[in-house]
């Protein structure tokens, strides 16, 4: 089997566990809405229009940040049960085929979690963007493997770890930052139009590149980490 | 065979010690030169805390590369060597602890400088947020060294200081794009463009003195934790029943 055909035999794995339980889209997207509320009602969007545009990237990306970190540990937990975990090292595959396969289908839950939130917060924040709105279909994907790349590595990281849930946002985040900047920076600039996403864009496809190549080459050494 | 050991452990001590004498000397040679230097004429004698806040952020900027460097040789010696393998890691949780220290140092440094100099504790200027996010990081490694289960805790945090050595440069720049795209903030620049002649001896002395501050420190910190190192072993073959180990 191929590089390719092992990674898409973890990612079809994970996809259809995913579609037999729902448990992972279902709780982001209701936690992400909730965070969605919570700001509603402690920043009052739709009284300030302008404030509403400013904000409004760095709430969306706060929220499923958030949501995602609810997420990622739980997809590694999957794999601990009946030792599942040991087999996979056992086997003759390339564990970092098993960390890509993940590292995708968690990216392709958070994005369906996007593609939902996106038009919620268009409607709850009274969102007129004054940029050209396309560019948010480069930017979201890319920013969103930027923070499922690295949450699904530290997650895995942290798997063996006393209490994980604390840990994996305590370590992701700081590490993260870049990219939330990146992130939000962009798209402010395409909600307000005020200044050109350029620059961010090609942060973030640096950062993607760089640490997606630092986790796919750790990957194994963490996994044999005892 | 053990009387060898205590001779060898006497005279680092020893050295330790010299080392510990001469770097307080070069400290004091320093702090006369940062009170005796002339004063400076917008800010008077506050400016003094500069000659300590200059070598503690330029030092904490050293000290993650130090870090970096014994998790990649820790890496690569945790198959052929178990022995160099702890020392390296050994090096590395004291190098990433006194990168903590001079970072806290720099910033509690910094900051009261810049009440004294802006008027303000803390502005989101890019050094600023860079340093924090430095300090950040590196507290984040030392929580992960003690959630992490005994017997990994080695290899995860190795990993995570590769990371966090990669992330320094990508937050440097990406903060000072975040900087620059915005109008310029108020309170720019620093003292440290361009100093005057006559501060050099205050700034090099306490450089050179902090330099060997945190070298003994370091030293320090790795000579305890090779011991915690040598103990846990002994614990464990102890436990296993080896009685010759377990003194």
């Amino acid at each position: 089997m191929s590089y390719a055909a092992h990674v898409w035999t973890h990612l079809r794995k994970d996809l259809r566990l995913e579609w037999r339980s729902k448990d992972s889209i279902n709780g982001m997207l209701f936690f992400s809405l909730l965070v969605v509320s919570v700001f509603a009602i402690a920043f009052d969007p739709t009284a300030f229009p302008g404030i509403s545009r400013q904000i409004s990237g760095g709430l969306m990306t706060v929220a499923v940040l958030f949501a995602a970190m609810t997420a990622l540990s739980q997809s590694w937990v999957r794999e601990t049960q009946n030792g599942v975990l040991d087999a996979h090292r056992l086997a003759p595959a390339p564990l970092s085929a098993l960390f890509v396969g993940k590292a995708l289908a968690n990216f392709l839950f958070v994005s369906a979690v996007e593609v939902v939130l996106a038009p919620v917060f268009a409607v709850f924040y009274n969102l007129h963007p004054l940029g050209q709105t396309w560019k948010l279909l480069v930017i979201l994907p890319l920013g969103t493997w930027a923070l499922v790349v690295n949450g699904t590595f530290f997650a895995a990281l942290s798997l063996r770890t006393r209490n994980r849930e604390t840990l994996l946002p305590l370590v992701l985040l700081p590490i993260s930052i870049p990219a939330l900047l990146a992130m939000i920076q962009a798209t402010t600039a395409v909600l307000t139009g005020e200044f050109e996403p350029t620059a961010w864009l090609k942060l973030l496809l640096a950062y993607d590149v760089v640490f997606t190549m630092a986790s796919v080459l750790l990957f194994e050494t963490i996994l044999n980490a005892d | 065979m053990v009387n060898d050991t205590s001779k060898a452990t006497a005279s680092r001590s020893g050295w330790g010690l010299l080392w510990l004498a001469l770097t307080l000397a070069v400290l004091a040679v320093g702090f006369y030169h940062a009170m005796t230097a002339p004063t400076e004429a917008t800010m008077g004698n506050l400016y003094r805390v500069f000659f300590y806040h200059f070598p503690h952020t330029i030092l904490s900027f050293l000290f993650p590369y130090l870090n970096c460097g014994a998790s990649l040789l820790y890496l690569f010696w945790r198959g052929s060597s178990r022995e160099r393998a702890l020392k390296a890691d050994a090096f590395a949780v004291a190098s990433a602890e006194v990168t903590v220290l001079y970072a806290s140092v720099g910033l509690a440094t910094g900051m009261l400088w810049a009440r004294a100099a802006w008027g303000i504790w803390w502005t989101w200027d890019a050094r600023l947020t860079t340093y924090l996010l430095l300090w950040l990081l590196y507290v984040s490694y030392l929580l992960l060294r003690s959630f992490s289960a005994a017997g990994q805790t080695a290899v995860v945090s190795a990993v995570l200081a590769i990371f966090a050595a990669i992330d320094i440069p990508i937050c440097y720049m990406s903060i000072r794009w975040w900087r620059t795209q915005h109008p310029a903030p108020v309170f720019g620049g620093g003292a440290d463009s361009g100093i005057d002649p006559s501060m050099y001896p205050a700034v090099l002395w306490n450089l050179v003195g902090w330099t060997m501050w945190g070298a003994f420190v370091l030293g320090l910190r790795y000579a305890i934790e090779r011991r915690r190192q040598r103990q846990s072993a002994a614990d464990a073959l102890a436990y296993l029943g080896d009685p010759e180990e377990a003194r």
